[in-house]
């Protein structure tokens, strides 16, 4: 499905600024994977997900996207493959357009023609979806989307993200802005689709019981470094306790930051 | 006189209607405008002086915009320019093309060509009044471009264009080339203009390659002007805002002509006034978002 090979990512290099934010890493995710990344803050888990997307390039290494080598194919081209959810609530969809007009939008990845494909079949298709949502967004959906709050624009965009049809789905803390309950309920949708859609998911959290909970496969980063990989059996047994104990052990010292990963 | 402003402020609506696509749904402020309003004007009055069909001349001062707007997105996408700076560059570089077009002049008058205006006047003559014939001919013209923008902005690709001013990162996340929405974007808009410039030149009687200047800033205050007649998010009364918006700024404009001269103000000054109309603009619109 993804596949890093020795990968490599500093920025500015040759400068006093230099920064290694992911150092020779190499990860394959297996079609049907649901992986959880934890790591405290600057660990690259976002530069990850940059890397995989096309947002950045490598300093070194290939990434393959279904065993095609796309380490310099434009994040534009991957998208047709990759979908992403960001922390920001706004990045999703376009809010001084309709919910129907997103929606219209987000149906076909690629150019856009000059065609009219928002029918009022499309419509009902939209509402249909909407419904399941349970948020009364089927009857809005002539209202512009930056009326509606974080947690139904969030909805949203997963919503859209999965009407794309992509295989490989990035989620970078998309719970995170919301408040704890509609975080909940993000997150259950989000476990409902990857279920209902096959969709294989990477999900970077900040939440160490959801990293453990969730997934088939877990992933701790630190320092630019995949520094964990835990799958299968060895993931069902996994605590909070056992999982620290484990960095212990790998970096030989204090969590400096345990609040950040315990939150 | 009023007839003139609504004329005036129709024919410049097309141009503003450009300005409302890059500034507004594109959130790309381009300058190309104050040289592809001169180019449209001056391709526009060599082509009806050599007897070249109008409908044709018209379509070559669309495809000459196009190109226009083309340049300054290409600038801005391959060269990593800012869009701002990419504008300036297109607008210099055709104050010397426009020269060209005109063969080294700085204007060309228009009072003895048949143009479509006085093709339209001897057809309607004696049976309605010249300047109701004028003011009917853009009436019929702006509405069909009107309406061919709303269409467009309701396909797919339309839509695309508006969330691209809204939210760059979601049409990525679509699969859409943003740089190709740019050029599509800034090339309609500056087709737009250059049509503005050829009904401006036909309108007042001549093409002069100084008819640029300023013009950007007058398509920028009439699309805020717009903005405060009323409150929509449906396009197509969005592009009629725009349109309203710039006759009522031809109307402001008439205004400090003719009666100016009362506070010792000249013909000279009008720029002052759409610059300090652009600030009272922004200045009210802030103070509007922070009562709401």
């Amino acid at each position: 499905m993804v596949e890093l090979k020795n990968v490599t990512k500093i920025f500015g290099e040759g400068t006093v600024n230099e920064n290694k934010a992911i150092g020779d890493t190499s990860i394959k995710v297996e079609p049907g994977d649901f992986i959880t990344i934890v790591g405290s803050n600057g660990a690259g888990k976002t530069t990850l997900f940059n890397l995989i997307s096309g947002n950045v390039f490598p300093t070194q290494g290939s990434i393959f996207i279904n065993g095609n080598d796309v380490t310099k194919v434009p994040e534009y081209k991957r998208a047709k493959n990759v979908g992403r959810i960001f922390q920001n609530t706004t990045l999703g969809t376009a809010g001084q357009m309709t919910i129907e007009d997103n929606m219209i939008i987000a149906l076909t990845k690629g150019f856009k023609g000059l065609k009219r494909s928002l029918t009022n079949k499309k419509r009902e298709f939209f509402k249909e979806h909407l419904e399941k949502l349970d948020m009364g967004l089927e009857n809005r959906l002539k209202d512009n989307v930056g009326l509606l709050s974080g947690g139904q624009r969030q909805a949203m965009t997963l919503l859209m993200m999965v009407l794309s049809k992509p295989d490989l789905i990035l989620l970078d803390e998309h719970t995170a802005a919301l408040d704890p309950k509609n975080a909940q309920i993000i997150l259950e949708l989000t476990v409902k689709y990857i279920h209902d859609y096959n969709l294989t998911t990477l999900m970077i959290t900040h939440n160490m019981n959801h990293a453990i909970k969730y997934g088939n496969r877990l992933l701790m980063m630190d320092k630019g470094d995949i520094i964990l990989d835990v799958k299968g059996e060895e993931k069902n047994d996994l605590t909070v306790d056992i999982l620290i104990e484990m960095f212990h052990n790998i970096r030989n010292k204090d969590f400096e930051n345990d609040e950040v990963l315990l939150s | 006189m009023i007839e003139g402003i609504l004329v005036e402020g129709l024919v410049y609506g097309l141009m503003v209607l450009g300005v409302f696509i890059t500034f507004r749904v594109l959130d790309f402020p381009d300058l190309t405008v104050d040289g592809s309003f001169p180019l449209g004007a001056v391709i526009m009055a060599v082509m009806l002086v050599n007897n070249i069909n109008p409908f044709l001349a018209l379509i070559a001062v669309f495809a000459a915009g196009v190109a226009a707007g083309t340049l300054t997105a290409v600038i801005h996408n391959k060269l990593k320019v800012p869009n701002l700076l990419a504008g300036i560059l297109t607008m210099t570089m055709l104050y010397s093309i426009n020269i060209r077009i005109l063969h080294n002049r700085a204007n060309i008058p228009l009072l003895k060509t048949e143009t479509i205006i006085t093709k339209v006047t001897a057809l309607t003559e004696g049976i309605i009044p010249e300047s109701v014939a004028v003011l009917l001919l853009f009436v019929i013209i702006v509405i069909i471009i009107k309406s061919l923008l709303d269409i467009f902005f309701h396909t797919d690709l339309g839509l695309t264009l508006g969330a691209m001013g809204d939210n760059e990162q979601m049409v990525i996340t679509q699969g859409v080339n943003p740089e190709i929405m740019k050029i599509i974007g800034v090339g309609l808009s500056n087709g737009l203009v250059a049509l503005s410039g050829a009904f401006a030149a036909q309108y007042l009687g001549f093409a002069d390659i100084n008819m640029g200047i300023g013009v950007v800033v007058i398509g920028l205050a009439s699309v805020m002007i717009g903005e405060f007649l009323f409150q929509s998010s449906k396009i197509s009364m969005l592009t009629l805002r725009v349109l309203l918006g710039s006759i009522l700024f031809k109307g402001i404009m008439y205004a400090g002509r003719y009666y100016g001269y009362y506070i010792n103000m000249t013909p000279n000054d009008l720029k002052l006034i759409t610059g300090i109309l652009i600030i009272l603009s922004l200045v009210i619109s802030k103070a509007k978002k922070r009562i709401n």
